[in-house]
C-alpha cells in the first residue's frame, strides 16, 4: 500500500521538495514577480506535454512539434501580414500544424513506419518551411489585438498560464474519463491486443498526432503573440524539453503508462529547476548538463521504482 | 552395492518473494538417464524451482547438489558452466544468425584471433547429425520452424556439454511430428546418461517421455513417483491428477447435452490466406463445436477470417442468417462475433493496465455517459460482478492484469465478452499453458456460454479438450475441413486419422 501512495506521489513528493527547497535557498525564488514568470516560462513546454503524454501512452513518439511551435507562428505572422486578419492568420497556423499531425498520424498509423523516424523527417521538413516561408528571418507582426493573447493578464495571471492551466485539465479529464483516453493507453499496453479487442487503433492513433499537431500550433501562436513576431529559428529543442517533462512525470516510453498529474509535476520540476538555476546565475552551459542529469537521474529513479513493485 | 551419487539432487530447496512462499523445503534427487516429469498447477512452484535451477534466483535455503557437490550459482552462466541448460518456451536464440553460430553462441572456434568458419560448420554439422536434423548449418535460424529451433536449443545445451537438461513445457507450440522427434532426442539423451527434469500440464507426455514424476502444491513437494508402470496407467494418471489439485477430478470437462437451436454461424464456401479449399461449417445456437488440426492445417487463418483480421478472397459469412462482411475485429464485434485468441499475452491482455480496464475494454465504448464520458460506476460494477460470476483471482480489479495466472487472464478474456451480447463465440486454444483447476472452471464457463444460446467455435490441438467438450468435432488438414463427427463417433484415432496428412500411416 505504502508502495502504491509512493509511486502515485513520487513525483509530487519530489516537487514539493524541490519548491521548499528553493524556497529556502534560492533568493528571490519565492516572490510573486519570480512565480509569474516562472509560470510563464513553463507554459509553452505544459500545453504540449499535454499531447506528448496521449503520443508516448500509445507508444508512439513526436520529435516534430518544436518544429511545428515554430512553423506555426511564422505561418499566424505571414498569413496576417497578407490577409490583414488576426483570425485568418490563427486558422492558418493551426491547420498548418493539424496538416503535419495529420501526415505524421498516416505515416505512423497506416504506413506502420516507426515514429521516431517519421517525425524525424517531418521535424526537418516542417522547419525547413518554416525558414523558406520567412526568408530565414523574424517575420514582425503588426496587429496589436493579436498580442492579447500571449500578454494580456487575467486574475493576475498573463493568459498563457491560463490557457496551460485549462490545457492540463481538458486533456487530463481526456485521458482518464474518456475511452479516447483509455483506447490510447489500451494501444500503448499492447496494440495487437487492442485491435483484437475492436479499438479503431489507426484512427486513434491517427487523432493523437493530429491533436499533437493542433496543441503544438497553439504553442506556437501563443508564443508569437508573446514575441510580436514569428520566429523561424525559435523553438530549437523543444521537443527534448517536452519528452523530458513527460518521462519525468513517469510516462512509460514503452507506452500504455502516464497520468496527466504527474506530467503537470514533471514540467514544474522542469520549470523550477532552469528557474532557479538563472537566479543562482548559473552559466547557460551548465544549465544544459544540469538538465540533462535530472533526466538521467529520473528514468534511473523510475527503473527502480518498477524493479521494486 | 551403494547407490550410485544422483546426477541432481535438491536439498530442502525454499524460496520467498516477499509474503509469498513459492519454494518450501523441496528435496528430490535425479540419477543418470532418469526423465523427471515435474508437475503441478500454476503457481505450485515449477516456474520457480526451474529459475533456481538456472541460477535466476537464489534460493532462500537448501541446497542443490550436482554429482554431490553444492552448486551456489551466482548467476545462469555459473550454472551453464556447471552442466545444466533449462529450455524455456521462449528459446534464447538469435534469429537473425545462422544455424551454425547460434549452435555456437558464445563459444565460437577461432585461430589466431580470426572466426574459423571451417571448424564452426564441421561441429555444427557434428551435432546437427546428433539431434538428427538434416540441414545446412549455414541456414538463417528465423527461416525453420519451431520445432527445428527447439532442436538447436538443445544442441546450444549440448555444444556447452550440458549434463542435466531442464524443459519448460516444451511441446506447447509443437506440431505432433515434431513432438514425436522430440521425444526421441528425450530418449535418446536419457540413454546417453543425461539426468532430464520435463515440466509439463499435459499426462499424456508424462507417459509418452518420463521415467519418473514429482509433483508440487503451493510451493511443496506432494509426491514423487519413483516409477510410472507399476501399475495400470489411468491409475497412476489418476493418482498424479489427485496429488496435483488436491481432490478427485473425474471428468475435467463436465459435457452434459444441451438444446441445439438454429444455426448461428454459416460458413459458405468461404476462402481466404491459409485456406487450401473454400470452407464451408455451420454452428448452431447452442452448440460447442470443436476444431481439430495440427499447427498449420488452417485452423487459426479460419478463425481470423470470421473475426475480420484477415480477409476473406471468397464466398460468405453468416450470422443468425444475416451475411456480414468483417472487416475488422470492430465489425465482427458489432455483428456479435468475439475471439479469445491463441497468444493471450501477445493478442489478449494489455498486461500493464488493471483487470478492470481489461474487462471493460471493449463494452465500455456502449456505456457512456452524457454520450462521451467514461461512466465509472458501470465500469466498477461490470468489473466486479465479472470477478465475481467466472471466480476470477486478483487482489483488487485495480491490478495489473500481468501480475495474474494464465487461467485467470483467460477468464478476463471471457469476461471482456461477457459484457458484450454476444452470438458466436471463437476459442483459439482456450487453455493452453492453464492449470488444470482453471480448465474445468474455463469449460463450466464456457457450456453455460453455450446454454445461453451462444455458438461456440473451438479451435485446440489438446485432443482430450476437443472430444471432451465439443457436441460436434470438425478436423482440419492441410488447409481444408477433412472430416466432420458428431460426439459420439469422435475417438481419438478416427480424430486422428483425418488430421495427419495423407501420405502418412496412422499409429496404432
Amino acid at each position: 500500500m505504502t508502495n502504491r501512495i509512493w509511486q502515485r506521489a513520487g513525483m509530487l513528493l519530489v516537487l514539493a521538495l524541490l519548491y521548499a527547497g528553493c524556497a529556502l535557498f534560492v533568493p528571490h525564488f519565492s516572490s510573486w514577480g519570480n512565480t509569474e514568470g516562472l509560470l510563464l516560462s513553463v507554459a509553452t513546454v505544459g500545453m504540449v506535454s499535454c499531447t506528448m503524454l496521449f503520443c508516448l501512452a500509445s507508444g508512439n513518439f513526436d520529435l516534430s512539434v518544436g518544429s511545428v511551435v515554430a512553423c506555426s507562428g511564422v505561418v499566424a505572422a505571414v498569413v496576417m501580414q497578407k490577409s490583414d486578419s488576426v483570425i485568418v492568420g490563427v486558422l492558418a497556423a493551426l491547420a498548418s500544424g493539424a496538416f503535419v499531425g495529420l501526415v505524421n498520424g498516416l505515416v505512423v498509423a497506416r504506413l506502420s513506419i516507426n515514429p521516431l523516424i517519421t517525425t524525424l523527417a517531418t521535424m526537418q521538413i516542417v522547419r525547413g518551411f518554416a525558414y523558406i516561408a520567412s526568408s530565414g528571418k523574424a517575420v514582425s507582426i503588426a496587429h496589436e489585438s493579436f498580442f492579447e493573447l500571449g500578454n494580456a493578464y487575467w486574475l493576475g495571471l498573463p493568459v498563457p498560464v491560463w490557457t496551460c492551466a485549462l490545457f492540463f485539465v481538458l486533456f487530463g479529464f481526456l485521458l482518464s474519463r474518456t475511452v479516447f483516453g483509455r483506447d490510447t493507453l489500451a494501444i500503448g499496453g499492447n496494440e495487437e491486443a487492442a485491435r483484437l479487442a475492436g479499438i479503431p487503433v489507426v484512427r486513434t492513433k491517427v487523432a493523437i498526432f493530429v491533436l499533437q499537431g493542433l496543441v503544438a500550433a497553439f504553442a506556437g501562436i501563443v508564443l508569437a503573440a508573446r514575441m510580436t513576431s514569428g520566429q523561424p529559428m525559435g523553438s530549437q529543442g523543444l521537443e527534448l524539453e517536452v519528452i523530458s517533462a513527460c518521462v519525468l512525470g513517469g510516462v512509460s516510453l514503452t507506452g500504455g503508462v502516464g497520468s496527466m498529474g504527474a506530467v503537470i509535476a514533471g514540467v514544474l520540476i522542469m520549470g523550477i529547476v532552469q528557474n532557479a538555476m538563472n537566479l543562482l546565475n548559473v552559466e547557460p552551459f551548465w544549465q544544459y548538463v544540469a538538465r540533462g542529469l535530472i533526466l538521467l537521474g529520473a528514468v534511473l529513479f523510475d527503473r527502480l521504482r518498477q524493479s521494486r513493485s | 552395492m551403494a547407490p550410485p551419487e544422483p546426477l541432481l539432487a535438491f536439498e530442502s530447496v525454499s524460496k520467498s518473494f516477499g509474503a509469498v512462499r513459492a519454494l518450501s523445503g523441496v528435496s528430490f534427487a535425479l540419477g543418470k538417464g532418469e526423465v523427471r516429469a515435474l508437475l503441478g498447477e500454476n503457481g505450485a512452484g515449477k516456474s520457480t524451482l526451474l529459475k533456481a535451477l538456472s541460477g535466476a534466483h537464489a534460493p532462500d535455503s537448501g541446497a542443490i547438489r550436482i554429482g554431490g557437490e553444492e552448486q551456489r550459482f551466482g548467476s545462469t552462466q555459473a550454472a551453464f558452466r556447471a552442466g545444466i541448460a533449462v529450455i524455456y518456451q521462449e528459446l534464447q536464440l538469435v534469429p537473425e544468425l545462422s544455424v551454425a553460430e547460434n549452435l555456437l553462441l558464445g563459444q565460437l572456434p577461432s585461430r589466431a584471433g580470426l572466426l574459423d568458419a571451417r571448424a564452426r560448420d564441421a561441429r555444427a554439422r557434428e551435432l546437427l547429425a546428433r539431434l538428427g536434423l538434416e540441414i545446412d548449418p549455414r541456414t538463417r535460424l528465423g527461416s525453420l520452424s519451431l520445432g527445428q529451433r527447439q532442436m538447436v536449443e538443445i544442441g546450444k545445451a549440448l555444444a556447452r556439454g550440458a549434463r542435466i537438461l531442464a524443459f519448460d513445457e516444451p511441446t506447447s507450440s509443437l506440431s505432433q511430428r515434431e513432438t514425436e522427434r522430440l521425444f526421441e532426442l528425450i530418449r535418446e539423451l536419457s540413454a546417453a546418461g543425461h539426468a532430464i527434469l520435463y515440466v509439463t500440464h499435459r499426462m499424456d507426455e508424462v507417459f509418452a517421455v518420463c521415467t519418473s514424476a514429482t509433483v508440487l502444491r503451493d510451493g511443496a513437494l506432494v509426491k514423487t513417483f519413483d516409477r510410472l508402470d507399476h501399475a495400470p496407467r489411468t491409475a497412476v494418471a489418476a493418482e498424479i491428477v489427485r496429488s496435483m489439485v488436491g481432490r478427485e477430478l473425474s471428468d475435467v470437462h463436465g459435457w452434459s447435452a444441451r438444446d441445439l437451436g438454429a444455426p448461428r454461424l454459416e460458413l459458405r464456401a468461404l476462402e481466404g490466406p491459409g485456406l487450401a479449399a473454400p470452407c464451408s461449417l455451420d454452428v448452431r445456437r447452442g452448440e460447442i463445436v470443436g476444431l481439430f488440426g495440427l499447427v498449420g492445417a488452417g485452423r487459426t487463418e479460419l478463425l481470423r477470417l470470421v473475426y475480420g483480421v484477415a480477409r476473406s478472397t471468397g464466398g460468405r459469412i453468416l450470422v443468425d442468417g444475416q451475411t456480414v462482411k468483417p472487416r475488422s475485429p470492430r465489425d465482427a464485434i458489432a455483428a456479435g462475433v468475439v475471439l479469445a485468441p491463441e497468444d493471450r499475452k501477445k493478442e489478449g491482455i494489455v498486461p500493464v493496465r488493471s483487470v478492470l480496464e481489461n474487462i471493460n475494454l471493449s463494452a465500455r465504448r456502449r456505456n457512456l455517459k452524457l454520450g462521451s464520458v467514461l461512466d465509472s460506476t458501470w465500469e466498477r460494477d461490470n468489473a466486479a460482478l465479472h470477478i465475481q460470476q467466472l471466480a476470477i483471482k486478483t487482489p483488487s480489479p485495480a491490478t495489473p492484469v500481468r501480475n495474474l495466472s494464465g487461467g485467470n487472464q483467460q477468464k478476463v478474456i471471457l469476461a471482456r465478452w461477457l459484457s458484450e451480447s454476444i452470438k458466436i463465440l471463437l476459442l483459439d486454444e482456450p487453455t493452453r499453458g492453464i492449470d488444470v483447476g482453471a480448465r474445468a472452471e474455463i469449460y463450466r464457463i464456457v457450456q453455460e456460454l453455450a446454454r445461453s444460446g451462444v455458438a461456440v467455435l473451438m479451435v485446440s490441438s489438446d485432443l482430450p479438450e476437443v472430444l471432451g467438450l465439443s457436441d460436434r468435432v470438425l478436423v482440419m488438414r492441410e488447409g481444408r475441413i477433412s472430416q466432420e463427427l458428431a460426439r459420439r463417433e469422435a475417438s481419438e484415432e478416427e480424430v486422428l486419422r483425418h488430421a495427419l496428412p495423407l501420405d502418412e500411416e496412422v499409429p496404432a
